[in-house]
């Protein structure tokens, strides 16, 4: 798929070739350890504080290395590879500017949980301090924002920096680990041996649960009348949505998934209820107001969950299992506290989980706010309707795509009304609610997948914010299928201001924006454009077809809006259903 | 509101303490005081961090703290007996006719005169809060120049720890 790159070694060949002990520079220590770390793509953009290791890069075809348009495009394309693949996601970017325009991306994974080696190269260290040209201190700007990082202050240390950082990023909790390296750093050489163990003392995530919490939740269940599962994206972080599937069916628990948590269970399934909160089902919503017992598997409890946090779950027992002990208790007074890995903790609980069997009538009531009160929408013959174009894109992809998407409405309505059955297919920014993610995380999961359909769902306002990555996807024939779903305003800002502030719209309208077809065109991209029904079919349907990467703008109803709404300040059965009420 | 001392145990990386102070102010902790400085073994560092707050936030704070690579140990001193110790600089007006009214005051706390000037002394106090606090407020009619304290440095008593 990747024109320009010539076919990897293999594995065995390269581990031999990369451990070897040598005096190579600080740049080819690091492109020899990412190697060894099974790195095969690589997202960056050079600059002067990086030039040895580009230098190393030259003719190196270890890994992939794509040069996108904006360090922005780099930071998104790596952390959706990482979200896509299991695997720790790798970027590069020069000092000063280079490493600044990496935060939005550092942010948006540490808010995720997301493993991502950071990698920036920073002046000299005998310049470090002196606000030398592109000095910036990234580790210092950056702290807040990292799981850890570093700043490399000897070449020596570098093998052991690397390795400790992935092994940072990609266990526990996960989140991106920086590493700054110095111009001299990656100039000078040393002896590089490779560094396959790690002991960092004051890092020991607990991966094995406690029996005794565990006990007490398995007994809570057999009392339990009411009881409900909130699954979110640690479930898929773990790799432990089959334990999730065994635990949920033989305890018979209804279970709603967090915006994070799609894909973690399969949305077909009778015990599946939704995603909970804000833009939640009512199902969900209701069921989570009306429990008696609430099992927060994976999951933060969000604001955008919760809601209103004092009229939050009000009559339940809460259980919250979470492999970061401070996730627990921080916003929801916890009764069962258990700590460890989700996939672990519910094998543990599997062995002995019984059917909830005093729940009997509430699986009856969950099941009725079901049927009752569905995810709807008016359907138009005349105009497009975003949600229309959203179940097109599931029918026509069988539900079996990657979708990532921006943020916004059509981010909300991708999470309603695409139904997702496998985990790692739904690639969104939850936590920082990044615009312009969309499109250059579909890149980095198509690298991961290069065999699978990515599709990336955006916005037309989001999508102004990384649209130059085009360019990559032309010049590495990267087939990801972009729907760009355009109301011509910022829609979910037009959308609170009409709830919200009266009907006052200010500085919302997108006019100006760019001829989406022409756009993709002049990058080299396959473009469509469609205004009803069917031209909205059969051009997805074509730019599938395509081989290479296409683009699709669905010009859609200006006003349309999310329901359900829960506004600030309500409680999260207070919901705004809108017109299909 | 209650006052907790807590011990943080740190690699003595370049940093800690901005990541340490850092995560205090993002996650609205408050620091009274904090103190830093080399501990019992090579290469780690001893903070002592006086805060405020209800005991749900104590707990948030010590797993928060945790979270940071290079904390090893976070102790909730405050649970526990302890002896908490802060030292005092504090520069006072003191013309010739005052002076022995002062020196009483000295003694009394057991405090020193480490400095002498023409019109001024310079007192050393080391104690716990409260007292420092009564020294500090004892010198004030006087007149305080200048004041400079360390906060706290704490530990367990005996064996407890
Ligand atoms: C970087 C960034 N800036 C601003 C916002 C605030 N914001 C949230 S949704 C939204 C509107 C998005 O509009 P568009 O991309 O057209 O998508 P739509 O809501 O219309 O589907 C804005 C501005 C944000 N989430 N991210």
């Amino acid at each position: 798929m990747v024109a320009q790159n010539a076919t990897l070694r293999s594995k065995e060949e390269l581990m031999e070739k990369m451990s070897k002990p040598e005096v190579i520079t600080g740049s080819e220590m690091l492109l020899r350890s990412l190697v060894l770390e099974g790195v095969d793509c690589v997202f960056g953009y050079p600059g002067g504080a990086v030039l040895f290791i580009y230098d190393a890069m030259h003719g190196f075809s270890d890994f992939h290395h794509l040069l996108t348009r904006h360090e922005q495009g780099a930071i998104h394309a790596a952390d959706g590879y990482a979200r896509a693949s299991g695997k720790v996601g790798v970027c590069i970017a020069t000092s000063g500017p280079g490493a600044t325009n990496l935060v939005t991306g550092i942010a948006t994974a540490y808010m995720d949980s997301v493993p991502l080696v950071v990698i920036t190269g920073n002046v000299a260290t005998n310049f470090i301090g002196t606000d030398a040209f592109q000095e910036a201190d990234i580790t210092g700007i950056t702290m807040p924002i990292t799981k850890h990082s570093y700043l490399v202050r000897s070449v020596e240390d570098l093998p052991r920096i690397i390795h400790e950082a992935f092994h940072i990023a990609g266990t526990g909790r996960k989140g991106p680990v920086l590493i700054d390296i110095p111009k001299d750093v990656s100039s000078h050489k040393a002896l590089f041996k490779p560094v396959n163990e790690v002991s960092i003392r004051g890092y020991n995530p607990t991966v094995t649960a406690k029996k005794p919490q565990v006990d007490k939740m398995l007994k809570a269940i057999e009392e339990a009348e009411r009881p409900v599962i909130l699954a979110g994206g640690g479930v898929v972080y773990s790799g432990g949505h089959e334990e999730l599937f065994e635990f949920v069916t033989k305890a018979g628990i209804p279970i709603t998934t967090t915006l994070l948590g799609l894909g973690a269970f399969p949305s077909g399934h009778d015990l599946w209820v939704g995603m909970p909160g804000m833009h939640g089902t009512y199902t969900a919503n209701k069921a989570i107001q009306g429990a008696d017992l609430l099992i927060n598997i994976g999951a933060r409890f969000d604001d955008r969950v919760t809601m209103k946090l004092d009229g939050f779950a009000p009559k339940a027992k809460i259980v919250h299992i979470d492999i970061d002990p401070a996730e627990i208790g921080k916003n929801v007074p916890t009764a069962i506290p258990i700590v460890g890995d989700i996939k672990t903790v519910l094998q543990q609980a599997n062995k002995a989980v019984k059917f909830a069997a005093k729940a009997d009538v509430w699986r009856a009531q969950v099941a009725e706010w079901k049927q009752e009160k569905p995810l709807s929408y008016v359907d138009s013959n005349v105009e497009l309707k975003p949600q229309w174009v959203i179940e097109m894109i599931h029918e026509t992809t069988k539900g079996e795509a990657i979708v990532t998407t921006d943020v916004g409405q059509h981010q909300m309505w991708a999470a309603q009304y695409y139904r997702f059955n496998q985990p790692r297919s739904w690639i969104t920014s939850g936590g920082l609610g990044t615009m312009g993610f969309g499109f250059p995380s579909a890149i980095g999961a198509q690298m991961a997948h290069p065999d699978r359909l990515v599709v990336s769902i955006n916005g037309d306002g989001g999508m102004q914010m990384c649209a130059q990555e085009l360019a990559v996807c032309a010049i590495n024939n990267i087939p990801v299928k972009v729907a760009i779903i355009n109301n011509q305003v910022l829609g979910m800002v037009r959308q609170w201001q009409e709830i919200i502030h009266n009907n006052r719209f200010s500085h919302i309208d997108l006019a100006g924006s760019p001829d989406f077809v022409k756009l993709s065109e002049a990058y080299g991209v396959k473009a469509f454009r469609a205004a009803n029904k069917e031209e909205a079919r059969d051009a997805w349907i074509a730019a599938m077809n395509h081989p290479g990467p296409a683009v699709v703008e669905f010009v859609v109803r200006r006003d349309e809006n999310v329901y359900p709404m829960v506004t600030a300040g309500s409680t999260i059965d207070e919901m705004l259903m809108g017109d299909a009420e | 509101m209650k006052k907790h001392t807590i011990a943080v145990l740190v690699n003595d990386q370049p940093g800690v303490l901005q990541r340490v102070s850092g995560l205090f102010g993002r996650r609205g902790f408050n620091i009274e005081s904090i103190t830093v400085g080399t501990s019992e073994e090579a290469g780690l560092s001893r903070m002592v961090i006086v805060t405020s707050g209800d005991d749900r936030l104590l707990e948030q704070v010590t797993k928060q703290l945790y979270k940071l690579i290079d904390v090893i140990k976070v102790i909730d001193l405050s649970a526990r007996p302890m002896v908490g110790r802060e030292l005092a600089l504090i520069k006072v007006n003191a013309e010739p006719a005052a002076r022995p009214e002062i020196l009483g005051v000295v003694e009394t706390f057991r405090a020193a005169v480490v400095d002498i000037g023409t019109n001024t002394l310079m007192v050393q106090v080391v104690g716990d809060t409260e007292k420092i606090d009564a020294m500090v407020e004892l010198m004030q009619p006087y007149g305080i120049r200048e004041l400079s304290r360390t906060g706290v440095t704490a530990m367990i008593r005996g064996n407890a720890g």
